[in-house]
């Protein structure tokens, strides 16, 4: 294995593959406050050198966390298809990259495939790619999932309805619940970030979006974003609910600082077989974002990337029927501007669908990065045009309860005029039969008006 | 479509232009809005309550269930569109609320506000603002400059100590910290409390406040800090308050007042609520999730 490289008449050596990995990365704010990135544009090139010549087998061989300490690892490598693994252990890196781009290479093809990787090497072959590159290989790609409804289909373009309330209060849930659907919002998911981890309280919202769900008889799900642990107990007492909700991590250091185990998703999973509203089978919801083990101190050495990655292989087992980085919810001490978030938001996309997993995003950001809303209505494009699941939306694009900002509820019909999309197809028939669209899908009078939805009550 | 003819070929303002206006008592000449430009008279605030009780759907189907609707929550809904986007205005309140945000994060506290406040100013291992965005680990370091200048100039092992920080909001600091310092720093006095000397963090976390509480001696160390801004409030400012604080006290041993601003606690109830708790937590020789109120 070769791990120098000369650029620019300077050579550039590398102490192991996970050094690699991560002076390989884009620049990100994060990588350079754990002390890991390239310390110059050459040096990162150089990197990415030495990692295109790298064989599958290489990267597969040295997971970023040992297999005996990390159940991520264990999950990871075991779901791997030896047949398929040896067809492509002597692969490079580069020769796994121009695979994947190639016109010969089917969606059929990339199912196989995936089925011989592990999360370090999709991170590898992230790593080689630029962004248009990310978003051309993971349109070709889809991943589908079905709860109630089927999500990730072909010209469809999702949203989570995200209705947050600065003191769950029951009626303000319910107003900015209405005002989402009226704008054709919440396909894939009305689902609630409360403030109060209670099970009374997650029960209380999971008892609204029910009600909501049945008196207008909606084809969508229903979530409540509390801990897992949360919605478990609720879910015991009779609480309605279509998914559990958690988010994770790429190790299982920081998946026990989020206070859950592989063991917790397999408890909620068998729970929701068993007393779940939703018809499945995919019934859980991750959300992950780069930069959360560095904060929890669980990264191992590695970056944020390479971890990230990880999020997937952890999620795959567990078939979810949602996942969705919060790319820039973090800060910039991870994330520093808008080219880094929308490089990360692509970057997390195209390592999830070729993970197999029916992949989102929330495209967002905080007040003290250096971003604005522009920057985000781009991500949103830029992930549609990547084939993305689904995309959040809140009211005006302003979360009051969370305190920062994603993409608004008049954003996701724009982008579906603008790019060829349409909803799930239930609930555009939905939408229809609602009068809020027409028959060919085009906002009517009823649109953007809440009140719609006072009548019936 | 006749407007924009003439506006494209007439220097004269067009009709729709002038209508625009026509609710703005404070509209005239370029010349006239010049001479007067510090005048607020007649002008909206486009961060204000009222600009954004003016945006709103035209035409619902029940006005009365909107209006509700709009009271049960703080969140931008029943704004209306143009098209599938937002209005104008909708786009410009949302806007400016950003603005506000960012300028808190981005913009030092005014160093006059300091100066009135007789706050000397010490600084944390952040050289410049981005770098105190992006190394939160430096933000908790104190140079060597600022350790000498709290060792020589600050009261040595005072019961209480007090000190303000920029953390990620100045304007939490310049609209809040003064009514609120004087007032804590009186009602303790009263209570024959020894206190430290009050001075200013620049590019201080929370953490920081272990450091300074190592270098006075202090038995119990309060900080008045910026939040990160939202748009409902880029002035938000909180006391955390740590009791025998250290460098690596675990973050559950510090027990946090939030939301101090105009239209969360005010800063003058802040100031009387924080001096009783002080006290207590004192008394207790505990704080955070071990101090019970």
């Amino acid at each position: 294995m070769r791990l120098k490289s000369l650029v620019g008449g300077k050579v550039y050596s590398f102490g192991s593959i996970k050094e690699v990995l991560g002076r390989a990365n884009e620049l990100k704010s994060g990588d350079m406050m754990a002390g890991i990135a390239a310390r110059s544009d050459a040096e990162r090139i150089a990197a990415k050198d030495v990692l295109s010549e790298m064989l599958v087998s290489d990267i597969r061989n040295a997971p970023v966390v040992p297999y005996e300490e990390d159940e991520v690892t264990r999950l990871n490598q075991d779901g791997v298809d030896a047949r398929v693994y040896e067809k492509i252990r002597g692969w490079t890196i580069s020769d796994l990259r121009e695979y994947i781009l190639s016109e010969k290479t089917s969606e059929e093809d990339i199912k196989v495939l995936r089925r011989g990787l592990t999360s370090e090497v999709i991170a590898a072959v992230c790593k080689l790619m630029s962004n248009l590159d990310l978003i051309y290989a993971a349109k070709k790609m889809p991943v589908q999932a079905t709860c109630n409804t089927t999500c990730g289909g072909t010209g469809i373009l999702s949203t989570r309805l995200q209705p947050n309330h600065t003191l769950d209060g029951i009626e303000g849930i319910r107003a900015s619940t209405y005002d989402g659907l009226s704008y054709g919002c919440g396909d894939v998911l009305i689902g609630l970030n409360p403030v109060n981890d209670s099970v009374a309280g997650t029960s209380e919202v999971l008892k609204l979006f029910d009600e909501i769900k049945n008196t207008f008889e909606i084809p969508t799900q229903i979530c409540v974003l509390a801990h897992i642990t949360t919605q478990i107990e609720a879910v015991k007492r009779g609480a309605p609910c279509d998914m559990i909700f958690q988010s994770i991590a790429g190790s299982e250091k920081g998946n026990s600082a989020f206070g859950f185990s592989a063991e917790t998703v397999r408890e909620a999973l068998a729970l929701l077989r068993e007393k779940g509203t939703a018809k499945g089978p995919n019934v859980l919801y991750f959300e992950t974002g780069q930069g959360s083990e560095l904060s929890s101190n669980a990264h191992f050495g590695a970056d944020q990337v390479t971890m990230e990655a990880r999020c997937y292989g952890f999620a795959k087992p567990f078939d979810p029927f949602m996942v969705n980085t919060v790319v820039g919810f973090i800060g910039p001490e991870f994330l520093y501007n808008s080219k880094q978030v929308i490089r990360a938001g692509l970057e997390d996309h195209f390592m999830a669908k070729l993970t197999g997993i029916p992949m989102g995003c929330d495209c967002c950001y905080t007040n003290h990065m250096d971003a604005d809303q522009n920057d985000i209505e781009n991500l949103a494009v830029l992930l549609a045009a990547a084939g993305v699941n689904y995309i959040l939306s809140v009211p005006s694009g302003d979360d009051v309860m969370l305190n920062y900002q994603t993409n608004s509820y008049h954003d996701i019909m724009a982008v579906r005029k603008i790019l060829g999309y349409h909803p799930i197809k239930e609930y555009e028939d939905w939408l229809k039969k609602m009068g809020i669209v027409d028959q060919y899908g085009a906002p009517t009078a009823r649109f953007g008006d809440a009140t719609i939805f006072t009548e019936r009550r | 479509m006749k407007a924009l003819g003439e506006a494209a070929g007439e220097s004269a303002p067009a009709p729709e232009a002038e209508s625009v206006r026509e609710n703005d008592p404070a509209s005239g000449s370029m010349e006239s809005s010049r001479e007067n430009a510090d005048d607020p008279e007649g002008l909206i605030d486009l961060t204000s309550a009222e600009y954004k009780a003016g945006i709103q759907l035209q035409d619902p189907e029940n006005e009365l269930a909107l209006r509700a609707m709009r009271r049960a929550t703080t969140a931008r809904i029943g704004l209306g569109r143009a098209g599938n986007r937002p209005s104008t205005r909708a786009m410009l309140s949302f806007r400016a609320d950003h603005a506000m945000a960012k300028d808190a994060v981005m913009k030092p506290v005014d160093q006059k506000f300091l100066d009135r406040m007789g706050l000397h100013t010490v600084v944390s291992k952040c050289g410049d603002i981005n770098e105190h965005l992006t190394r939160p680990d430096l933000g908790r370091q104190l140079t060597d400059e600022s350790i000498k200048y709290i060792e020589e100039n600050c009261v040595k092992n005072p019961q209480i100590q007090i000190y303000v920080s920029d953390g990620l909001s100045n304007a939490a600091i310049e609209n809040n910290a003064e009514d609120l310092l004087s007032i804590l720093m009186e009602g303790l006095k009263d209570q024959g409390i020894k206190l430290g000397t009050p001075f200013f963090v620049k590019y201080g976390r929370v953490p920081t406040m272990d450091k300074v509480s190592e270098l006075t001696g202090a038995e119990l160390t309060c900080v008045l800090i910026g939040e990160r801004p939202g748009l409902a409030a880029s002035d938000s400012m909180s006391a955390y308050i740590t009791y025998g604080a250290y460098v690596g006290i675990s973050e559950s041993s510090r027990t946090v007042v939030s939301n101090i601003h105009k239209n969360g606690i005010q800063p003058v109830e802040a100031g009387a609520y924080l001096s009783e708790l002080l006290l207590k937590i004192l008394e207790a020789k505990k704080s955070g999730v071990e101090f019970k109120q």
